[in-house]
């Protein structure tokens, strides 16, 4: 495809809420494209013959086709299209690394101005949750029983590949709620927990039976699941363990992992303290320990709960941050401070135990390391301290043995995480896993990619014996 | 998750201790002695574990019982027959370790007395010397003696003020025991932390395997959050998939005393926040 000769309209414009408003409340940061501003994006689409926006979309969406729909303003048949292959449109249109995927690869990214496929995804999806007609629960009699634990992205993903293929598909969710990480851990102003929700009821009306407070593991195994019926399993479970620094004063009170001050946030609504009960404290001065999106996450929260100041401290530079560079961005405008090449050394902590500070030596980069990032190098003698009422450790997550370590016979890699072969199959026969709980920390469409190929996986596994 | 059953065993000087059974058959078909569930009362409510005391597998059964001092356990102690709890999610945690053949001493105080129940009865089905130390402030405040006493195979109570049994606290009855000519192979204890932490410092001196059964603050309680870790041995431990049982001589207690003060403040906070909504006067 040549680039085009005449001039082409501008870029659909999207609208941010005000900056006072970002720094007070929860609000989502973005309002995405209202209808006129949708349609003047998709037009600008060339439809190129060879697509590369959908080869570039990990769930293989047919991009050009929904983007199609949306310049002829047919928005039901566009959200159907997206439906085909990814079950958490709102999802993904908000919180993709489009820039890595789809619109990397649209010819306009050349220019700089790719066509804003993830904004017109998760404008089809706000359109359906408002006017879309709902899915009719299946009427046919089911098929064999399937397991499917953890409804996270990967789970609910899977679980409504394999309804769609007529199995009875019961999805097991430890906490009280459907979601997983989109609902303990992406913060609220990047991801409305009120479309989390609509989007797992959506699953549930076609036909998923999803028991919540159900921990597999505990409440149930794998072996009770069997023995009742159950013909095949998905493993969604997540990554799961807070990984801690192991310095001196961690146990400090004012220190969160970042899993426990986002889901107290997040998930049980701790901003919103005392109309909800779950307390979240701050103070003024906040500590982010990381360099990735969840610490993002929880600064920007931090920030919104009222503290004065927050600075995210981080080993590396800002070239090595793997957080996606719109949210760096976001961050930076609400004025969050971020400072590199430092290493934690000590939590300081006050005669009641209270979080007064933290020492850090600086670093310099060295050598490449095994992730190809030049590695940290602390620089003795460059000790110094940083004042803090709060400090949040985001600096990964571990396997959670809970569940695993009830399974015989499941292989696991090195670092813990469930060994899969072709097709995300485990070491057992009728047993398949995505998500995190597979690769570690990554992000929502690799594990929903993950979890439709398991769940081609487990439907011919079903209908084959293999 | 619906209530079928209340009632109270105690509602004296503040102090309301509550009995509830609830219909939860997939836990109370799984549940052993030692385990938690984690519930909340309403959506907007926390998250707080309660230890299993009782459960009745054949009727789908589960049995807690609790102090109401907390705004969730207030709440929780609002709750009538035929309402439900919004979440009620478990069994949690291990269950505690059973011996054999081993001269056990179970050390209950306060509302504790309630969670050694489950503990002391699986001892004696195993086959153990069962003796059973229950303290209390006063009469009125103990519990269960008439329970933890048929699953003993001696029972020796203690108060503050003498007004039942021996005048004094549970270390000074365990102390006598231990200068006893029978060895001693295990004590379980249950209890506020600053007897816990007592009783591990009475152990100490003999080595005597002492496990404390604690709860410290906690969310999910599958190991993801991290909030309730406390030190044992040096090292970070997650009180709700590591435990709820640990060594009494290997827990760091002041970190845990600490700890457990972290939301002090909005505990107040929502205490108060409770008693405007009522119009009544805060606590």
């Amino acid at each position: 495809m040549s680039t085009p000769s005449r001039p082409r309209p501008e870029p659909g414009r999207i609208h941010k809420i005000s900056m006072d408003e970002r720094k007070t409340s929860f609000t989502e940061v973005s309002r995405g494209f209202p209808p006129e501003e949708a349609v003047k994006e998709a037009a600008r689409c060339l439809q190129c013959k060879n697509a590369p926006c959908s080869k570039g979309c990990p769930a293989g969406i047919d991009v050009r086709e929904f983007v199609r729909f949306i310049r002829e303003q047919n928005f039901q048949s566009s959200i159907d299209k997206i439906r085909e292959s990814n079950s958490l449109p709102g999802v993904c249109g908000r919180v993709c690394p489009q820039e890595e995927q789809c619109q990397k690869a649209c010819v306009f990214n050349a220019k700089k101005i790719p066509i804003q496929i993830g904004y017109l995804e998760r404008f089809v999806a706000d359109w359906e949750l408002a006017h879309g007609k709902r899915q009719p629960a299946r009427s046919a009699a089911p098929k064999e029983k399937v397991a499917v634990i953890g409804a996270g992205p990967a789970g609910l993903t899977c679980a409504a590949d394999l309804v769609r293929e007529g199995f009875d598909v019961h999805l097991f969710e430890a906490l009280h709620v459907a979601g997983g990480v989109l609902m303990y851990g992406i913060p609220e102003f990047r991801l409305p927990k009120d479309i989390v929700k609509k989007e797992a009821d959506y699953i549930g009306s076609m036909g998923v039976k999803i028991e919540t407070d159900a921990v597999v593991g505990r409440t149930y195994t794998i072996d009770e699941l069997r023995r009742d019926g159950y013909k095949a399993f998905f493993i969604g479970v997540g990554a799961g363990l807070p990984i801690l620094l192991n310095i001196p004063g961690e146990n400090a009170n004012g220190v969160y992992s970042a899993n426990e001050f986002l889901t107290r946030v997040n998930l049980m609504k701790g901003y919103r303290f005392p109309e909800y009960d779950t307390p979240v404290r701050v103070g003024k001065r906040v500590g982010v320990l990381g360099g990735g999106n969840v610490a993002l996450d929880c600064a920007r929260s931090a920030l919104r709960l009222g503290a004065e100041s927050v600075t995210l401290l981080y080993r590396r530079t800002r070239d090595e941050m793997p957080a996606r560079q719109e949210e760096i961005e976001n961050t930076e405008e609400e004025g969050i401070h971020l400072q590199f090449l430092v290493t934690p050394r000590e939590i300081l902590s006050d005669d009641k135990g209270n979080v007064r500070g933290l020492r850090l030596l600086k670093n310099v980069l060295g050598e490449p390391d095994a992730s190809g990032r030049r590695s940290p190098v602390p620089q003795p003698g460059t000790d110094f301290e940083l004042p803090l009422d709060t400090v949040i450790v985001a600096v990964g997550t571990a396997v959670n043995p809970l569940l695993l370590s009830t399974m015989e016979g499941l292989e696991r890699t090195k670092k813990g995480y469930i060994k899969v072969g072709e097709d995300m199959r485990t070491s057992l026969p009728d047993v398949f896993a995505g998500g995190d709980i597979v690769s570690g920390s990554a992000t929502v469409i690799l594990a929903i990619q993950q979890a439709r190929t398991a769940a081609r996986a487990i439907t011919h596994y079903l209908r084959n014996g293999k | 998750m619906r209530i079928i059953e209340k009632n109270t065993l105690n509602d004296t000087q503040g102090m309301r201790l509550t009995r509830m059974r609830f219909e939860a058959p997939a836990i109370a078909r799984k549940a052993l002695p030692g385990q938690f569930i984690l519930l909340m009362v309403h959506e907007k409510g926390e998250r707080i574990p309660l230890t299993i005391v009782e459960t009745d597998a054949a009727a789908g059964t589960l049995t807690l019982i609790f102090q109401e001092v907390g705004h969730t356990t207030k709440l929780l102690g609002k709750k009538n027959v035929g309402d439900s709890l919004y979440s009620l999610v478990g069994p949690l945690g291990h269950p505690s370790e059973i011996p054999r053949n081993e001269r056990v001493i179970l050390v209950g105080g306060g509302v504790g007395i309630a969670e050694i129940l489950p503990v002391a009865r699986a001892v004696k089905a195993a086959g153990n010397h069962v003796v059973s130390v229950l303290g209390a402030r006063t009469k009125d405040l103990l519990l269960l003696t008439r329970e933890v006493g048929e699953t003993s195979d001696r029972l020796l109570i203690c108060t503050d003020d003498g007004s039942a049994g021996e005048k004094g606290l549970v270390t000074d009855v365990l102390k006598k025991l231990l200068a006893e000519p029978e060895p001693t192979h295990r004590i379980f204890c249950v209890g506020p932390v600053p007897m816990m932490r007592a009783v591990s410092e009475t152990t100490r001196p003999s080595g005597i395997k002492t496990i404390v059964c604690l709860n410290t603050i906690m969310m999910d309680g599958t190991g993801m959050c991290g909030g309730c870790r406390l030190i044992e041995g040096g090292k970070a431990r997650f009180c709700c998939v590591d435990g709820p049982d640990f060594d009494g001589h290997a827990v760091d207690f002041a970190d845990l005393v600490q700890r457990q003060r972290r939301f002090r403040e909005e505990e107040m906070k929502s205490l108060d926040h409770a008693c405007r909504l009522e119009g009544t006067a805060a606590p």
